[in-house]
């Protein structure tokens, strides 16, 4: 809302005076550091930022933020929030939602979200379980899971997000993991630029209900064979010694390879921009769980205009061909007598 | 009625003070369009009107079924009329079922049109007559017309080379053709309608046009009809009218509180019936900045107008019972968060789907009660299809000052009922903007200025509404509760109760910026108060005047205010020996009236999915009174054309 330069800021600006209740050792704490770092070097207003959050561990998420907030409730946030970015393009807007919160009871408003192009940057800390109710398997739980209310297994496949998004028309998504400051707030950028919805996964530990959902390619000794960094333009390859890769065959179907097998001229060049959506998601089906190497980074990034700057347009447009509303005018828009 | 001169045809002509006529026939025949514009003939004639559309829920129910009947009343006179009338004096029937559908409604010696073409025996089947009620002399006590509307439909669209199957689609204009002859009503706005409506088929122009003019020289032409009838101009008000229908006068008024209040409207809906007319209005206005929103559903409906309102937009959301469940959670959220929000609920039969386009006032107690926790909401309901012009700026006012959800309720009578609105002035609206918070309001422990998002105005308890964007303003809002005046997450006990309070004090104390009820009790005589709300204002006062004509006293009171209750409502009840609450559900205001003031008030409830007769209220109110309405049969019985008192 000024025309003066952007102040400085740093971290400890971001964040709010508020005391962090996450349990201890949650990886909520380095979602928020990581958001904490990357809003400063983004050149934005603390004033011209909201973040909205629906229920649940992640949603208490702004009141640590010293920013405009709202805590709102269960699965709603982007409904919410779609409302706010549309009546307000001059505001940037996240939204801090988990799985649960995004893909049971929210789920129809996310696809919504997407679908629509709504300018939001959406957050969804995925760690597999439902932790502020304490212990219940969540949509992205996998199969047989056991938990207080599935003693003998939960039955319901789990959605891939990252899968769903792409469905749901999203024009960016992203996936990252709280083990990697370095790697999120990278990608948070990246969707703070992006002009539309921005959808970023986040693998959560749950370290009271679900520890070490991500261990198996998140932690420091398997995340260089376990994950498979995502960047536009370059050739999909991974391991310590990048000594992996992705190939794509004739039917388009994706596998792991060993590049002395193949060369390095045969492995999938990943390219976001592609308007295209199947080379996203077969990217995004490569790994049946995180147990497998896992593509992280961003997925899809393509242009498509924001429901709000659309929205924007047709009033530009009616004021342009009608003129600015006139009440009196609209009154006696129907037909009018006289009497008297 | 006088007659007094003949037409050029040899037609007496009669006058009339008033006539209710109602067209009906198959969902597909036009028989809303055939109402609306018969409506807006008389309209610009000058007449006082009233209308009632009564329409299935089936977009097109089999042909020629009962349960694809659509009608369509209009009442016009030439004097202050306050309802579409008890019976209607004139039925079109443009097939058996609607014939059959209607005829129970009609007191004896009513005149019945019927398109005599359709009365054959596969649609007398359909429509469950064993034999033809044109033949069987069960018509008797009604003054029958045999019209073939069909076939003279067919003949005077030759000319336009239409195909049979589409040129017999104009029969309904051919029926309005007829009845704007057989009430002499001006032409012009109809043929205008028909270029404007139609204009991108000028065949369908052409036939429509043709079909019109046939029914209208039938009429002229043949000596079927004895007379044409005349209701003369009504003597309104000086200045300039329009009519209008509840759902464009609250579109309007929206408009128009957007405007007064200097933010932009932004509304949230999911399609519902009786409702969605408000959406489809207001998305045609964007030149006034107007935003609409197709939401996913009723809850992102509401949520979407929530966000806008944080934003500092005007935040609306429509909807009709099934929808007000769904948004109950954020509406609580709202009464949480303290931002203002408009909920406006387009009251239809219930439970569940219900009866989806048919009126009902049964959302009284949802709307106030309905919500998990103390959440209290202001409650207003709109009294007439033109009164939801200024209801609407009266929602949007509250909940702009006082920062709170307010629902506003309607219903499918007034959404769809017409009646002429005289325009009011531009100028004489209020300034309703609030002004937005933009700086700090509290001092840390330390002295630096810090903004406390609870910290309220002592007068309205209102907290500061300061939207994104605002610098040093930076807060957080959330449904957990907060602490007073910092607003910070608070569970200690104490501020709890402290919060429960503050939001129920900063409702009731609306009270103090309302009118006080105003009685209508022209000797200050009546024993009894008749206490109305919403929809019922019309039947009431016409029940309550004719009443009065047979010498009784009685008084007369409307509340637009359900909650609070304007500040003398107490006082007022309490000055009337009985008490009579009709209300088109099982008694919903009188649990709130009895329960508030301890009075013994009677309850006269309706749920048919119809308003009330005014009949029905004037024989309550005469039981109520005492007097012996047992020998006093219903004068609306005696004969077509004669006017009963008043209605």
């Amino acid at each position: 809302m000024s025309d003066t330069a952007v102040p400085v800021t740093s971290r400890k600006d971001w964040a709010s005076d508020q005391d962090v209740r996450w349990c201890p050792g949650c990886g909520d704490y380095s979602i928020l550091a990581a958001v904490q770092f990357a809003l400063p070097e983004l050149g934005v207003r603390r004033e011209n930022v909201v973040f909205i959050s629906g229920i649940g561990c992640a949603a208490r998420f702004p009141y640590y933020m010293n920013t405009y907030g709202m805590h709102s409730i269960h699965g709603r946030a982007p409904a919410i929030a779609t409302g706010l970015a549309v009546t307000r393009p001059d505001l940037e807007v996240w939204v801090v939602t988990g799985d649960g919160d995004a893909l049971s009871i929210g789920g129809n408003h996310l696809m919504h979200a997407l679908r629509r192009n709504v300018k939001l940057r959406i957050l969804l800390f995925n760690n597999q379980i439902y932790g502020l109710t304490k212990g219940q398997y969540s949509p992205t739980s996998e199969v047989g899971k056991v938990t207080k209310s599935t003693p003998f297994g939960s039955l319901d496949t789990p959605f891939n997000p990252v899968s769903l998004a792409l469905g749901a028309e999203g024009s960016f998504v992203a996936r990252t993991h709280d083990m990697d400051r370095k790697h999120m707030t990278e990608v948070f950028r990246r969707a703070h630029e992006h002009n539309g919805t921005a959808f970023v996964e986040v693998y959560q530990n749950c370290n009271v209900f679900n520890d070490g959902a991500f261990e198996e390619i998140t932690g420091r000794a398997t995340r260089d064979e376990m994950l498979i960094p995502l960047e536009h333009g370059r050739p999909i390859r991974f391991g310590a010694d990048a000594d992996k890769g992705v190939v794509m065959d004739s039917q388009g179907r994706l596998s792991i390879v060993k590049v002395a097998d193949v060369g390095e001229d045969a492995l999938l060049v990943h390219d976001e921009h592609r308007e295209n959506p199947d080379l996203a998601f077969a990217l995004s089906r490569l790994a049946r769980g995180p147990h497998e190497p896992t593509p992280i980074g961003v997925f899809r990034a393509v242009e498509r205009p924001d429901y709000g700057s659309l929205m924007e347009h047709q009033l530009v447009e009616a004021q342009a061909r009608k003129g600015p509303g006139d009440l009196a005018a609209l009154l006696s828009s129907g037909t009018t007598w006289t009497a008297g | 009625m006088t007659s007094s001169t003949t037409t050029e045809h040899g037609h007496k002509v009669e006058t009339i003070d008033r006539v209710v006529i109602r067209f009906a026939g198959d969902s597909g025949d036009g028989m809303q369009v055939t109402g609306d514009q018969f409506t807006n003939e008389s309209a610009i004639f000058g007449n006082d009107l009233s209308t009632l559309p009564n329409f299935p829920a089936e977009i097109r129910a089999p042909a020629g079924t009962l349960a694809g009947v659509s009608a369509f009343q209009v009442h016009i006179s030439d004097h202050d009329i306050l309802t579409p009338g008890d019976a209607p004096n004139v039925l079109v029937a443009m097939n058996p079922a609607a014939l059959r559908a209607n005829v129970g409604d009609l007191p004896l010696g009513a005149t019945i049109l019927v398109n005599a073409d359709a009365f054959d025996e596969r649609a007398l089947e359909k429509a469950g007559y064993a034999t033809n009620p044109l033949l069987d002399g069960s018509l008797k006590q009604f003054k029958v017309y045999e019209v073939p509307m069909t076939s003279l439909t067919l003949e005077a669209c030759k000319p336009t080379g239409a195909k049979p199957r589409d040129a017999e689609r104009s029969k309904n204009f051919f029926a309005l053709g007829l009845l704007s002859w057989l009430y002499q009503r001006p032409t012009d706005t109809v043929f205008n309608w028909i270029s404007q409506r139609y204009g991108r088929n000028p065949v369908v122009v052409e036939a429509n046009t043709l079909a019109f003019r046939a029914g209208y020289n039938f009429g002229e032409t043949t000596e079927v009809f004895e007379s044409v009838y005349e209701v003369h101009a009504a003597a309104h008000e000086p200045g300039t009218y329009t009519n209008i229908t509840g759902n464009t006068a609250l579109a309007w008024g929206l408009v128009a509180a957007s405007h007064l209040a200097k933010i932009p409207l932004f509304l949230g809906s999911y399609p519902i019936t009786p409702a969605s007319d408000i959406l489809h209005e207001l998305s045609k206005h964007k030149n006034f900045g107007v935003r609409t929103l197709q939401a996913e559903d009723e809850i992102a409906g509401v949520g979407a107008a929530l966000g806008a309102a944080f934003g500092g937009a005007l935040g609306v959301t429509t909807t009709s019972g099934p929808g007000l469940d769904l948004k109950a959670e954020t509406i609580g959220l709202a009464v949480s968060l303290e931002l203002p929000l408009v909920v406006i609920d387009i009251q239809r039969g219930g439970p569940s789907t219900g009866l989806p386009t048919k009126t009902e006032q049964s959302d009284l107690l949802h709307a106030m009660y309905g919500r998990h926790g103390e959440a209290p909401v202001p409650v207003l309901a709109a009294s007439t299809p033109s009164h939801c012009f200024s209801v609407a700026i009266e929602a949007v006012r509250i909940a702009l000052k006082y920062r709170t959800p307010v629902i506003l309720l309607s219903d499918g009578y007034l959404a769809n009922g017409a009646e002429p609105w005289r325009l009011p002035s531009v100028d004489s609206f209020p300034d309703i903007s609030t002004p937005f918070a933009t700086e700090p309001n509290a001092t840390e422990d330390d002295g630096t200025p810090v903004f406390h998002p609870y910290v309220r105005d002592p007068g309205t308890l209102a907290r500061p509404w300061a939207v994104p964007g605002t610098p040093g303003l930076e807060h957080r809002i959330g449904g957990l509760e907060k602490a007073d005046e910092t607003g910070n997450v608070s569970y200690e006990p104490a501020n709890h109760e402290r919060m429960v309070q503050l939001r129920a004090a900063k409702v009731a104390g609306i009270a103090r910026d309302i009118p006080p009820l105003e009685v209508d009790d022209e000797t200050g005589e009546a024993k009894l108060l008749v206490l109305g709300w919403g929809s019922t204002y019309g039947a009431i006062l016409a029940a309550g005047r004719r009443v009065r004509a047979a010498g009784h006293a009685v008084a007369l009171a409307h509340l637009v205010y359900l909650n609070p209750f304007p500040p003398n409502l107490g006082e007022v009840l309490a000055r009337y020996e009985r008490v009579l609450v009709p209300e088109v559900n099982l008694g919903q205001l009188v649990k709130l009236v009895r329960a508030e003031f301890l009075v013994d008030a009677e309850s006269l409830t309706k749920v048919q999915g119809t308003p009330f007769r005014v009949a029905e209220i004037e024989q309550a109110m005469l039981v109520s009174l005492g007097v012996d309405v047992a020998t006093g049969e219903h004068p609306a019985a005696a004969e077509v054309h004669a006017g009963e008192e008043e209605s």
